[in-house]
């Protein structure tokens, strides 16, 4: 049943996007309000073995979500969403940045826009997320980053890489 | 001046995905990879353009052939590119339809 949901990840270096969409098997309500509120955010935001743990949350615009990614072997990283277009049930846009605990973005890290998107597919909710960056060195920012604070799960094999190809 | 383009849309082609998983296993020259295919040679021989300019594979003239081999290097960036962020997100919606399932059987 779980294998039918549409995933759809398209990397597009030309425009520095990534777009994630995804079905749910759930109706546009409620994973909406698994996008927008704290209490469900924190249950999966963070990929495992990360936890989420949410600081503060306004979900309006002009708010924010202050939000930490935590490592079960204790590093925690911080982030900043401030919400710019609301449109409950069907989009929101929001700035996400890297920050500190205290909710002071770090500027020297890039900042990317995010526009998520609902949308009813039959029994299903369609979520898309337009992920944009600056620049193409601001993407690769993030990934070189991510994957030095071991951040970002090992990088897969080319033997798997070419495995996925042969299909 | 080499023009630069996308990787990937070089890897976006299922015939030069083919292409790359045969020079995963050795160096092939022009001929016996074109042999593989049932496409014009031509054909091919655009392909490999678009993956040499890439730089996903090097070209090495042996004699009168042309040979091809994969450059492995390469090949792990767009590695990174893709499935570092995509696992991530796949981990995170794996997760959401854990929760999803959750609050509905709770509601029941």
């Amino acid at each position: 049943m779980k294998n039918t949901l549409q995933f759809d990840f398209i990397a597009d270096k030309k425009n520095n996007t990534l777009t994630i969409q995804r079905e749910f098997d759930a109706d546009r309500q409620l994973v909406w309000d698994c996008h927008t509120k704290r209490e469900l955010l924190d249950k999966w935001f963070a990929p495992k073995p990360l936890t989420t743990k949410t600081k503060s949350m306004e979900f309006r615009e002009g708010g924010h979500w202050h939000y930490a990614m935590v490592d079960p072997t204790g590093p925690e990283y911080w982030g900043l969403m401030s919400y710019q277009k609301i449109k409950p049930i069907d989009r929101y846009e929001g700035l996400d940045a890297f920050s500190n605990e205290k909710g002071e973005i770090n500027s020297e890290l890039p900042r990317a826009h995010w526009n998520v998107t609902f949308e009813d597919r039959g029994e299903l909710t369609l979520v898309q997320t337009i992920v944009t960056y600056k620049s193409l060195e601001d993407l690769e920012q993030v990934i070189q980053m991510g994957m030095k604070e071991g951040m970002i799960s090992t990088m897969e094999r080319l033997d798997d890489l070419l495995e996925t190809y042969k299909k | 001046m080499k023009l630069r383009r996308d990787p990937f849309q070089a890897i976006a082609d299922p015939t030069r995905r083919a292409i790359l998983v045969l020079l995963a296993a050795q160096t092939m020259s022009a001929g016996a990879i074109a042999e593989k295919f049932d496409v014009a040679r031509p054909t091919i021989s655009k392909h490999m353009q678009v993956l040499s300019e890439c730089d996903l594979i090097a070209a090495n003239q042996k004699g009168r052939e042309i040979y091809y081999e994969l450059r492995v290097d390469k090949m792990k960036d767009i590695d990174n590119w893709l499935a570092q962020f995509r696992k991530i997100w796949e981990d995170r919606y794996n997760q959401l339809d854990e929760l999803l399932s959750t609050i509905k059987k709770n509601d029941l």
